[in-house]
């Protein structure tokens, strides 16, 4: 099992936080999905309110690993700062490393995602970039001194799956020692399951959870499907084929017509 | 005589002239917050150190659901 900066995962699951109908539904939706890692990001605070307060409270009860994010930075300045100021309150040097290029398909900007990582790494963070299935830009992240790569599903809260299953199945052929997680876009167990599938160490999902019905219901599922896929991965499945190959024996099949 | 800072994107006066005193005078003095000055980040431990000008741009920032 490939370790996150020396971290071995109790499941392969990183669960969002964020879009949850109520704290106890968010709660109860970690306990369902057995998931290790929790994924939280920094906003503004009200000095009457302190909102952040309670939350960072019911976070840390989950007793899961802290994964901060810069979610909403568009520049390398504005991801590093944030992360500087994750890094205190969350008491964690993981960062889950987003600098976005689009506003409609938030997609990762690659060029200030390798810049911003370099800084971060100097820094003594332990980087999880967002990045996409690009084998260059997974090899600059790599120089740059990432240790895990956290290419794209699909565009963020999508929950198209999985739209690009060879460069994902590539960069997995391609990096065979690093731990790689599916993030983002995941919108249904089998797109969990098929991540797996390909060996990947681990998925990072939250809209499909906590924008479900019964979100419990949902991670229970996510979890049910992630160890199906990850059981399938260790396997060795077998490889598809163009033509049918009779799975009943012909041999002594009677003479009949 | 007080200070006019921006705070979190608002206007607001300080009696404060550090920012440790600032996070105290807001109600933030045992609360988990990350700052940053003028969009530069100030760690925990400068605090008492940084002090505040008029027309300064003060960032407060405490943990939040995330994806």
């Amino acid at each position: 099992m490939r370790a996150f900066y020396g971290i071995i995962l109790d499941t392969p699951l990183m669960l969002g936080t964020a879009q949850y109908p109520s704290p106890k539904i968010l709660a109860d939706a970690f306990k369902a999905s057995h998931a290790s890692v929790a994924t939280v990001s920094l906003r503004r605070e009200s000095g009457r309110k302190q909102a952040g307060q309670d939350f960072w409270s019911l976070i840390r009860d989950l007793g899961v690993h802290i994964l901060p994010n810069t979610a909403g930075c568009y520049t390398v300045k504005e991801a590093v700062t944030t992360a500087h100021m994750a890094r205190e309150v969350f008491n964690t040097p993981w960062i889950k490393l987003e600098v976005i290029g689009h506003t409609d398909t938030l997609q990762p900007d690659v060029f200030a995602l390798v810049e911003a990582a370099k800084i971060l790494v100097k820094d003594g963070f332990e980087v999880f970039p967002y990045t996409t299935e690009d084998l260059v830009v997974a090899e600059k992240l790599l120089h740059a001194g990432c240790e895990v790569l956290m290419p794209w599903g699909a565009p963020i809260g999508s929950g198209q799956g999985l739209n690009n299953l060879q460069g994902l199945r590539s960069l997995r052929a391609y990096f065979p020692d690093t731990p790689l997680v599916v993030d983002a876009g995941i919108g249904l167990p089998s797109h969990a399951a098929q991540a797996m599938e390909l060996g990947y160490d681990a998925v990072l999902l939250n809209t499909a959870v906590a924008k479900a019905g019964d979100p419990a219901q949902m991670a229970q599922a996510m979890a049910l499907a992630i160890e199906a896929g990850q059981t399938a991965a260790t396997a060795d499945p077998m490889e598809p084929r163009d033509m049918a190959t009779p799975s009943t024996p012909v041999i002594g099949k009677a003479f009949l017509t | 005589m007080k200070i006019d800072v921006n705070i979190n994107g608002a206007p607001q006066k300080l009696a404060a002239s550090n920012l440790f005193d600032a996070l105290t005078e807001l109600g933030f003095a045992d609360a988990a917050v990350a700052t940053a000055l003028n969009e530069e980040f100030v760690p925990a431990t400068q605090r008492r150190t940084c002090t505040l000008s008029n027309g300064d741009r003060l960032e407060i920032l405490a943990p939040m659901q995330g994806g």
